[in-house]
């Protein structure tokens, strides 16, 4: 995994909307995810608001927001599932909007709250989705995810029959049949007893070291991103308001943890913080000082 | 529990529809495969109505000069009619499966196609509706001494046509399930039902009044069933009848076909593919 060093925020140009360069990137690779001006509303609500950002090949960046803040819709869109009303996503140099069905072999996707037939077996689950993915040794690669995702005792149970955290780390399995370049998580560890949780970190750490994959999760484990993430975009109401490495961004906000620096935003703790001025001061004016952050 | 293994080996890929295709197919397969009573369900209704029919049958052939001239009529309109009830179903139902397992995302995140989506559909419409209506074909032939086998490939073509608005049909009910959610469920089920009394299958057309009839020569169901009683009564195969009922299937699908891809889309905006579910 890359190493998480101390950055400024890299720069900002406008509301919820600044491009943001992360730091560590290649600069000869290809970002995995670029996104510019991503608007989605629904009627008369604006889910996501403008937003720009980049993912580099090979890094883990953290969406991280309160319900509500934009997070698993910025993933759907992402992933092709939800259609922009505005703006643009390109994935590895290239438009999803007219690449979508040559993009998608390249990526995958797990969230607990998108289950997998109940009636087939884990096995049988995971034949389908390799075949869907194209994949030529199917037995080969299931029989490694299966190993490596510890789920042999369970791969001839039906998924209905799993527990939560089982049906977890199968969707997990599902999600790294194709070996996939980027990889979109929410909350991958919800359901999960620590000890399981703190393994699927391991786990994707150890997936992004040996195949350089870029992972981009929405999560409220802030320890989980504390501990995955090269970079954290803040979100709230739709907007991107802060961006940072973890360590920078608890140095930024003068606290002990992320978690600290999740509650400022997501309760809007920060003196002269309005709808009007609040992001765009903060995305332009550089960290926040002391007088700006501070306990209600 | 330990996660630094590796992964074994590099996979190979191929991009290929009819994979993507086979592998719906597959995920179909297994839920039918261990689910014996489901089996023994799409079986047992055609099989009930084609035993109900056999006796009227044989009770009117001994008082009805219309159903002197050929005893199988009734059978053959009642296997047929279940042929398309349960291709649409068989549509229908394997669409209702991804939602009730709310198994969308996931697929339309895969590279599957909708329209890869809606070929795998056809098959299961096939799959179904011979599972369906095969035992009660074959089993009328000791039962009543009637095989609707010796129409010959006439048979064949009404199978195909009615398989097809069926189909047709199954994609209108999955565009609407998709617009709607499953509050729209139910239409899997009574959809074609609203068709079953113009399009004629157990008298003729004549029957109708005039204005209806209009109606009921703009389904393909009716020249199927009417060209059916053109070879059990004249023993001949009315061609036009054919060519009409694939016309009008052609148009059935395109129609169908539209609607669903507008539904699909309305539902990519409006973020339906991950909420619809049970």
């Amino acid at each position: 995994m890359a190493q998480k060093t101390p950055t400024s925020d890299p720069l900002s140009t406008r509301p919820g909307s600044a491009r943001r360069i992360l730091p560590g990137a290649e600069p000869e690779k290809v970002p995995a995810i670029q996104v510019s001006g991503l608007v989605k509303t629904f009627g008369a609500v604006t889910a996501v608001n403008g937003i720009d950002f980049t993912v580099p090949a090979g890094q883990t960046v953290a969406l991280l927001g309160g319900n509500g803040a934009g997070k698993t819709t910025t993933i759907s869109m992402l992933l092709g599932l939800l259609q922009p009303s505005a703006g643009t996503i390109r994935l590895f140099g290239e438009d999803l909007a007219s690449r979508r069905h040559y993009l998608l072999p390249r990526m995958n996707f797990s969230s607990p709250y998108v289950e997998l037939p109940h009636r087939l077996t884990v096995r049988q689950n995971l034949e389908v989705f390799a075949r869907l993915y194209g994949l030529l040794d199917r037995a080969v690669r299931i029989k490694a995810v299966v190993e490596e995702l510890e789920l042999r005792a369970l791969a001839d149970r039906r998924v209905g029959t799993l527990s939560a955290g089982q049906k977890t780390r199968v969707a997990l399995a599902k999600a790294m049949l194709n070996l996939p370049e980027l990889l979109l998580l929410d909350e991958p560890t919800a359901s999960l007893d620590p000890d399981t949780a703190d393994w699927v970190r391991a786990y994707l750490e150890g997936y992004q070291a040996r195949h350089g994959a870029a992972i981009l999760l929405a999560s409220h484990n802030m320890g989980e991103v504390e501990r995955l993430a090269d970079h954290v975009l803040m979100m709230r109401q739709g907007c991107i308001v802060d961006a940072g490495a973890p360590q920078d961004l608890i140095e930024r906000y003068s606290r002990q943890n992320l978690e600290e620096v999740f509650l400022d935003i997501a309760r809007d703790r920060r003196a002269g913080f309005s709808a009007g001025r609040g992001e765009a001061d903060l995305l332009s004016g550089g960290p926040p000082s002391d007088r700006d952050i501070g306990p209600n | 529990m330990t996660a630094d293994r590796h992964m074994s080996a590099t996979p190979r890929f191929r991009d290929s529809a009819l994979s993507r295709i086979a592998a719906m197919v597959l995920r179909h397969f297994y839920v039918l495969r261990t689910s014996w009573p489901r089996l023994i369900e799409m079986a047992y209704w055609p099989t009930m109505q084609m035993i109900i029919w056999g006796f009227f049958s044989t009770f009117l052939y001994a008082h009805s000069s219309w159903l002197a001239n050929a005893f199988g009529v009734l059978i053959s309109a009642v296997m047929l009619w279940d042929v398309l009830f349960r291709s649409q179903l068989g549509f229908s139902l394997s669409f209702l499966e991804e939602l009730w397992s709310r198994n969308l995302a996931n697929l339309f995140c895969s590279p599957l196609r909708p329209i890869e989506h809606i070929a795998a559909l056809i098959v299961m419409a096939l799959v179904r509706a011979l599972i369906g209506v095969l035992p009660a074909m074959l089993l009328a032939i000791p039962f009543y001494g009637y095989s609707i086998f010796s129409m010959g490939l006439p048979l064949g073509a009404f199978f195909f046509n009615l398989l097809i608005m069926g189909c047709g049909l199954g994609l209108i009910v999955s565009a609407m399930i998709l617009r709607f959610g499953l509050a729209a469920e139910n239409l899997a089920w009574f959809l074609v039902f609203m068709l079953a009394p113009i399009s004629c299958v157990y008298y003729p057309v004549e029957v109708l009044p005039d204005w209806l009839r209009v109606i009921s020569w703009s389904l393909p169901s009716t020249y199927v069933f009417e060209g059916m009683r053109g070879v059990l009564f004249d023993h001949v195969f009315r061609w036009d009848y054919f060519a009409a009922s694939i016309g009008l299937n052609a148009l059935l699908m395109s129609v169908g076909l539209g609607i669903y891809l507008y539904a699909f889309a309305l539902a990519r905006r409006r973020g339906l593919l991950l909420q619809v579910g049970e």
